[in-house]
């Protein structure tokens, strides 16, 4: 049996922090990397960009080519893991190897969610959309006459229609929900995310869903009957936690963690897709499965199993996207009051209440007329003050409603911010 | 290591800097040629703050950097103390404009993104900003 004194399983962002926390202060413990997926690193968000052609394999490397080396990580890649015994600290692998570890970061991701439709078995090309290879499955399989049917538009789905839209003859999207992007939008903002992908072609059939499929043939339980080449099957993904749970590690949607990323197992810590958190705003806990918090809490986790106490409490749910142009960034909670603006090219609601920012939603386009400012021009000052729970009353609210800026923000405060080392 | 420092007590609000910035990356040697009838696209900007306050903002190279940790796609990173940006890899996805604390990110015209990299990759030594602050009230120092 192989020894190794921090074993990690996964291979993307919250695997990386993970590495990079633990090297800050243990440069030379053994470190293993165990995934499912035979790829050096990867930005798991591209993906779209690979089929849009605005990256390659090459530059969408998550990390430099040299990083496993230079951090003088092990890998085993193209190997599952089947099971943890937290007792004996051992990880089993497919094929049976088993594997000795001192801390274990389970960063197992997601996986996509396919919920039982009629006929599914007898459409011929379907794919989901959530890995490198599912990508590069269905870069290969589409041509200019492909007829497409994304189910579910939500992030996944309308980032691969923005992938391939001028590489196939149409798409169409089926979505039980009502308005596009529910997870990250209010009903106004989904709106005008909706209305730039109908003027680039897209076709929605919203607040229904697939009754049966035929082969190529689709029946909705609205009575639409539509044909299809290509299925991309987008609805949702669940957490991977089987390996955690079965160790006996709690778990709710998703694995348990606290704020150093450590599971209800000794010596075992989770991260990233496959975690729920405590959501700094509302307190609730929620699976924030997105990029920067992943790494947040890998690199916790990391600092952790170093044997350094260290916490992570500032997540919040931020995303930053793009769909035909449009922008949006929003983050936090849209809960109490809110300030709006709305011109048309430029929406802006920030929400609001108790002496706090709770949250915010900016649209505008990427590449704004010479001489605007893009709506979203400086979000990240919105960002840090709902993390912070900067209190409303230390700057000039209005000022920083239609402008975010340094400005609003009191002398002593600017001076803290930009003085000295941060 | 050292950073880049702004005093407000001494800050004129005269916008110098921006174009020293803007200036910087372009490979000319005179100003007024390289910059004249184009719109400017610096990495530090002049804020104006109640009371005739004005001080200039740029990026802070932080201890804990949560553009670099926030990265989709890995082309933030910080080596030497400075983040920098590598516009190959960089796909516009603006996760760290959502994520600078001081606004410090700036999209270009190109959709992806730009940043103060302390002018190491144009001048010895001193940034720009700072050589050109005709009240030195940028300074370039360790604290």
């Amino acid at each position: 049996m192989s020894n190794y004194k921090y074993v990690i399983i996964g291979n993307s962002a919250a695997a990386v922090g993970c590495v990079e926390g633990i090297r800050r202060i243990d440069e030379t413990g053994s470190i293993l990397i165990i995934s499912d997926e035979q790829h050096h690193t990867y930005g798991r968000p591209l993906i779209s960009y690979l089929l849009l052609g605005k990256t390659d394999l090459q530059r969408m490397k998550y990390r430099p080519d040299d990083w496993y080396t230079v951090n003088n990580v092990d890998t085993k890649l193209g190997v599952r893991a089947t099971a943890i015994d937290a007792a004996a600290h051992t990880v089993t692998l497919d094929g049976g190897e088993v594997i000795g570890y001192e801390k274990l970061l389970a960063a197992t991701g997601s996986n996509p969610f396919v919920p039982p439709m009629g006929g599914l078995d007898t459409v011929p090309h379907k794919f989901t959309f959530q890995t490198l290879d599912s990508a590069i499955a269905l870069g290969e399989a589409i041509t200019p006459e492909s007829r497409v049917l994304i189910i579910g538009a939500g992030l996944i789905g309308l980032k691969c229609a923005e992938g391939i839209i001028d590489r196939v003859q149409s798409i169409t999207f089926i979505d039980m929900a009502d308005r596009v992007l529910p997870s990250i939008l209010d009903a106004e903002a989904s709106a005008i995310i909706k209305t730039r992908c109908e003027e680039v072609g897209i076709r929605f059939h919203l607040g229904d869903s697939v009754k049966e499929f035929i082969g190529r043939h689709a029946v909705t339980n609205q009575g639409l009957e539509l044909d299809f080449d290509i299925a991309v099957l987008a609805v949702g993904v669940r957490p991977n936690i089987a390996l955690v749970k079965d160790a006996g590690g709690d778990c709710g949607r998703a694995i348990t963690v606290d704020e150093r990323s450590a599971t209800s197992l000794p010596d075992v810590y989770a991260a990233g897709d496959c975690t729920e958190t405590r959501n700094a705003v509302t307190g609730d806990t929620m699976v924030m499965a997105i990029l920067p918090n992943a790494y947040l809490q890998g690199e916790t986790a990391g600092i952790n199993m170093a044997g350094v106490p260290y916490t992570f409490t500032k997540a919040i749910p931020c995303n930053a996207i793009g769909f035909f142009g449009k922008h949006i960034l929003s983050g936090g909670a849209y809960v109490g009051e809110t300030h709006f603006e709305n011109d048309g090219n430029s929406y802006r609601k920030l929400f609001y209440s108790d002496d706090h920012l709770n949250g915010f939603i900016l649209i505008g386009d990427k590449h704004p007329p010479e001489g605007e400012t893009p709506a979203f021009d400086r979000a990240g000052i919105y960002t840090n003050m709902i993390r912070e729970r900067t209190s409303l009353a230390t700057v000039d609210f209005d000022a920083i409603a239609r402008h975010p800026g340094l400005a609003a923000f009191a002398p002593s405060v600017r001076a803290e911010y930009l003085g000295g080392e941060r | 290591m050292k950073r880049v420092y702004v005093d407000e007590k001494w800050c004129l609000g005269c916008h110098l800097c921006e174009y020293y910035c803007a200036f910087a990356t372009t490979g000319e040697k005179d100003m007024a040629r390289a910059l004249q009838g184009k719109t400017i696209h610096p990495r530090i900007h002049i804020e104006d703050a109640p009371n005739d306050v004005t001080f200039a903002v740029s990026c802070r190279h932080c201890v804990e950097p949560l553009c670099v940790k926030g990265c989709i796609s890995g082309a933030l990173s910080k080596t030497d103390g400075v983040v920098s940006v590598d516009k190959t890899k960089c796909i516009g996805c603006y996760t760290c404009v959502l994520s600078c604390p001081y606004g410090c990110i700036v999209p270009t015209e190109d959709g992806v993104i730009d940043k103060c990299e302390l002018c190491v990759a144009t001048t010895e030594g001193t940034p720009r900003c700072v050589a050109g602050c005709p009240n030195q009230a940028i300074v370039f120092e360790e604290r």
